[in-house]
């Protein structure tokens, strides 16, 4: 248990760790972005406003419904209890052997698209009435008024809830350790297998988990300070002197 | 006569609670018509009406011949041709300041990224904030921002402008910068349709004033008129209130 062995234990595996964690990137990555993407659509479906038209409003209703069985249905049940029920009944009902990477990114994209749906939900929710109007008002339909006003502000919003989204699939690919993806957890579960010793593998899991999340907060850190522009700003030209004053409130 | 905007029997209710009963009003070419009435008379939810972001529920709007208020009318075109200038400003707070101007002329009227932000220049330096091109809107001071939102209407080119108070949300100093913007397009010849609570301006600006009062339009007539010999005990009322 001393150092030396945990150093020797990563020369001589880290090609079985470095493909774990590569495997757990993969997955988390992909399935953060889908998963992101699904949310928004379904997001912004969900704040649609009631239309005028009886058969539009009918449609939309049937779309909400299927959207919230979905939203409900994978945030009320455990990725891993998921994970078999999608991998084995698949195989049971339609004979289908999934690929258990692409099983592994569907199980958490469609996972993350369920909680992402949520969060750019409340992301639009709180996004100032002022500024629809104002779009509208301009001329512009829903989907303009999403497109060019709306969601470049609820994307801003969101990146903290997403990225501590990311965060979670990172750790929670582990699970998918069930259906026999050979990211990380089951990388390291393997080499302490081989070598009969289970402190010292987990514990370079353990650092090597932590190191991926934490350079994925640096980066949306980064990435947020970007999207929050300049803090100042410069001026073209020389601003007429009576305009850097405010002027009294008499006009004449 | 040469009316942009005709509003006939117009009504609107918030549930049982009827916020306009049977407007009857029109907005002239080149005129300046001022709205005023105290709190909860029903002047903002007269133009949020005219304009669709309250949706009317009796009577026809009237514009160039067309009731568009028909099921089949273009809504976003129509729009399109009213500028519309808020309270609260509601500049598009991911654009900056150039941007917001030039975002719904590129978007919606479809014009080329170039003629866009001439006229948003143009306009920008109409209202004094052409040095600012480059600032967030969180940047700003509220009679800035106000100016900017003015511009962004108006690059739309519309053939009405319409205020909903747009000085009152602001500082007592920035008033103003805001007003006197609002005078110098007056002077052009653009139609506008004001709802405010400044009687100076009204007085001096306006062509024409209405006073709306529980949800109808209790007098209209010229600001002489309506300032120096009203006729309605309600509207006497009021400007005893206001003007003292």
């Amino acid at each position: 248990m001393s150092l030396e062995y945990i150093i020797s234990m990563i020369t001589n595996n880290w090609p079985m760790f470095l493909r774990g964690a590569g495997m757990t990137l993969l997955i988390s990555i992909i399935g953060t972005i889908f998963g992101a993407v699904i949310g928004l659509l379904a997001g912004v479906i969900r704040t649609i406003p009631t239309p005028e038209r009886k058969l539009k409003r009918a449609l939309l209703k049937i779309v909400n419904l299927i959207l919230s069985v979905y939203i409900e249905f994978f945030r009320g049940t455990p990725m891993i209890v998921q994970a078999m029920v999608i991998f084995y009944g698949s195989a049971l009902a339609f004979g289908v052997d999934m690929d258990r990477t692409l099983a592994a990114i569907f199980i958490v994209s469609i996972n993350t698209g369920a909680y992402m749906a949520e969060i750019v939900r409340g992301g639009v929710i709180s996004i100032d009435k002022g500024q629809f109007e104002s779009a509208q008002a301009i001329g512009m339909n829903h989907v303009q008024t999403m497109w060019n006003v709306v969601l470049p502000q609820v994307i801003r919003n969101i990146l903290p809830a997403t990225g501590n989204q990311f965060i979670i699939n990172i750790k929670d690919t582990s699970v998918l350790n069930v259906i026999g993806v050979t990211e990380l957890y089951f990388q390291t579960k393997t080499v302490a297998g081989i070598s009969f010793k289970y402190f010292e593998p987990f514990f370079i899991a353990c650092i090597l988990y932590f190191v991926m999340t934490f350079t994925v907060t640096l980066i949306l850190r980064y990435i947020e300070r970007k999207l929050d522009g300049p803090e100042n700003y410069s001026m073209i030209g020389q601003p007429p002197p009576q305009l850097m004053l405010p002027k009294n409130a008499k006009i004449d | 006569m040469d009316n942009v905007i005709e509003v006939q029997h117009l009504s609107k209710s918030f549930g049982n609670h009827e916020v306009l009963r049977d407007i009857d009003f029109s907005v002239n070419k080149g005129e300046v018509v001022c709205i005023i009435g105290s709190s909860g008379s029903g002047k903002s939810t007269l133009l949020r009406c005219i304009n669709l972001l309250e949706k009317p529920s009796g009577g026809q709007i009237i514009y160039h011949g067309e009731n568009i208020l028909d099921e089949k009318h273009d809504i976003h075109a129509y729009r399109t041709k009213l500028g519309m200038v808020f309270q609260q400003f509601n500049l598009f707070n991911n654009h900056n300041v150039l941007n917001n101007c030039i975002v719904g002329q590129v978007k919606v009227l479809k014009r080329s990224k170039e003629d866009a932000e001439k006229i948003a220049l143009k306009y920008l330096k109409v209202v004094g904030m052409d040095h600012y091109v480059n600032a967030q809107p969180k940047q700003l001071s509220g009679g800035q921002k106000q100016r900017v939102a003015i511009a962004r209407a108006l690059s739309m080119e519309p053939d009405v402008m319409l205020f909903d108070e747009p000085t009152s949300a602001l500082d007592p100093e920035m008033v103003g910068e805001v007003l006197k913007v609002m005078k110098e397009l007056a002077g052009t010849g653009l139609t506008m349709l004001v709802v405010t609570h400044e009687m100076e301006f009204a007085k001096e600006v306006a062509d024409r004033v209405v006073f709306m009062d529980k949800g109808v339009i209790a007098e209209e007539g010229t600001p002489e008129q309506i300032f120096n010999n009203p006729r309605e005990e309600r509207t006497k009322t009021f400007l005893k209130r206001t003007l003292s």
